[in-house]
């Protein structure tokens, strides 16, 4: 697996003041972790609990009750060499150890680490039907996993919502054309909308072309700061860390990356590729910094999404785990305290992150559209 | 490390799934809404403008107003004072003519006064003549005896009368 250096950095310093004294700083892979110090089983676990809880999954987790998992089990899709394949996630009896077997069409399978992998012919040493290699990871293949899984269900969930918002907050407006003052879901929707036209729309894109993006940006504000808040809601039908998985803010951030370079106007490309008011060997040099800008700025959307979110909720679940963590009880109001507090803190970013990327990709496609006076 | 891999499920999905909700959203949610806000805002605007005119029309009445009050008051003015100077006038002329009248009256009452002295005069005239005529019937009477006497007597009161 590749890492982002830049992210391994980021999450390593996250994780440091709180981790420091407790236990090792995540790695790469947990395993080597737990061969280098078997000693803090217990505590590796929290690890392990923290980073379950904001990755994805095949169903959706609700409580344990007497050492058996409660959860709502989520379609699995899979298109494999036979075609597509599909059942449901508790067909595996939450194992998530490769143990279980599933056969359909004449396939098999097992879940190891959420993933979903062809089983082997014959178990292993551990009863698990998974090949490893010497750094134990898995060899087995993997069929192309389209499942609908937790962050999946709390996408169509997001987007559910999403539309019982708006699309009575329309008929109203619909229903009363403008001559009657908003009510009800309208006016809770109006000031906002107002303010993402006017202050992220209209003054990055500019007069001429604001309204053509619009739409865009509403839908990708609202869409963000639903997904946040419900991420931030601890049971179903939130808790999944759908704004702090990287696929997703890969998409939001390709969205913007193709709108704003299908709707990049001569001047745009211009400065990209032949930078007008400088020297020739300026130009040259300037020419694939700019191109590599392209890149550099939707991506610096998805890390800041995706890094914001999921910090948000590794630090709200380690201020929890020190609980267990530190073995006593009496550390919990401070615990309890910390993780309002952050909390707090977090329906702030829940906000503040689904307006930064709204605005950044208005200032990207604001920068496109422009027209500048001749130099 | 898993937190980095983006997973192809989930990016299948969130695209379609956030693709056809921005097409759903922009047909039949922020279209509506935004062109009723601009419809609204629009209209607010019109009506802040047509109230300002609204207000400047009333300014301006009023200023006509106080122009056609200023008119009215110095039309009156003109009025009265053109009442009193033929009120002046006529008061003038009036007293003209009574002088004239007056004048008349008196220039007649003289000449009445000047015949009716003259009628006097005559009658006295006469009298005077009457009583000599009775006296000197009455002297005549007592003096025709002497015819000497008479002469001179007569003579006497033709010197006297002449």
């Amino acid at each position: 697996m590749r890492t982002t250096p830049i992210f391994s950095f980021l999450l390593t310093l996250l994780m440091t003041p709180l981790f420091a004294h407790q236990m090792p700083i995540p790695h790469d892979d947990h395993e080597e972790v737990t061969a280098q110090v078997p000693e803090i089983e217990e505590k590796e676990d929290v690890n392990d609990v923290i980073m379950h809880h904001i990755s994805d999954a095949h169903d959706w987790h609700i409580f344990d009750w007497n050492n058996h998992a409660v959860s709502v089990p989520l379609p699995v899709i899979l298109y494999t060499e036979k075609g597509l394949v599909s059942f449901m996630s508790s067909a595996f009896h939450h194992d998530d150890s490769g143990k279980e077997v599933v056969e359909k069409n004449g396939q098999r399978f097992v879940k190891y680490h959420e993933k979903i992998y062809y089983a082997s012919s014959l178990a292993n040493a551990d009863g698990s039907y998974i090949d490893f290699d010497d750094e134990h990871h898995a060899l087995n293949a993997k069929p192309l996993d389209i499942s609908i899984t937790k962050n999946v269900a709390s996408l169509f969930v997001t987007i559910f919502l999403m539309l019982i918002i708006f699309l009575p907050a329309a008929n109203f407006y619909k229903k009363n054309g403008s001559q009657k003052a908003p009510k009800g879901i309208a006016s809770f929707v109006e000031p906002l909308i107002i303010y993402i036209r006017d202050e992220v729309a209209l003054v990055n894109i500019g007069k001429k072309h604001y309204l053509r993006f619009t739409p865009y940006l509403l839908s990708l504000f609202f869409f963000v700061w639903l997904a946040n808040m419900l991420g931030l809601m601890p049971v179903i039908p939130g808790g999944a860390n759908l704004t702090g998985n990287i696929g997703f803010t890969m998409v939001l951030a390709i969205f913007t990356l193709l709108i704003t370079n299908f709707n990049g106007k001569k001047d745009y490309w211009m400065h990209i590729l032949w930078m007008p008011g400088v020297p020739v060997p300026v130009r040259l040099l300037l020419a694939p910094i700019e191109i590599v800008g392209i890149l550099t700025k939707p991506f610096a959307l998805m890390v800041r999404l995706f890094a914001n979110m999921t910090a948000g909720h590794i630090v709200i679940l380690s201020l929890i785990s020190l609980i267990f963590v530190l073995e006593t009880i009496w550390v919990s109001p401070a615990a309890v305290l910390l993780t309002v507090f952050i909390f707090v803190i977090k329906v702030l970013v829940a906000f503040l992150q689904a307006y930064i990327f709204a605005l950044l990709t208005a200032l990207f496609i604001g920068q496109a559209v422009e027209e500048h006076a001749h130099h | 490390m898993d937190l980095v891999t983006p997973g192809f499920g989930l990016i299948f999905w969130t695209t379609i799934a956030f693709g056809i909700l921005v097409l759903l959203l922009k047909a039949f949610a922020w279209k509506p809404i935004l062109n009723t806000i601009k419809e609204r805002e629009d209209s607010i605007d019109n009506a802040l403008k047509s109230a300002e005119k609204a207000r400047e029309e009333m300014k301006s009445l009023q200023a006509d107003n106080e122009k056609i009050l200023a008119e009215a008051r110095a039309e009156r003015d003109a009025m009265m004072k053109e009442g009193r100077d033929l009120r002046d006038k006529t008061i003038e002329a009036a007293k003209e003519t009574a002088k004239i009248e007056a004048e008349k009256i008196i220039t007649s009452a003289r000449e009445q006064i000047e015949l009716q002295k003259k009628a006097a005069m005559t009658e006295l005239k006469n009298q005077v003549a009457a009583l000599s005529i009775d006296m000197a019937e009455k002297i005549l009477r007592r003096e025709l005896s002497d015819a000497k006497q008479q002469e001179a007597l007569i003579n006497e009161l033709l010197e006297d009368i002449k």
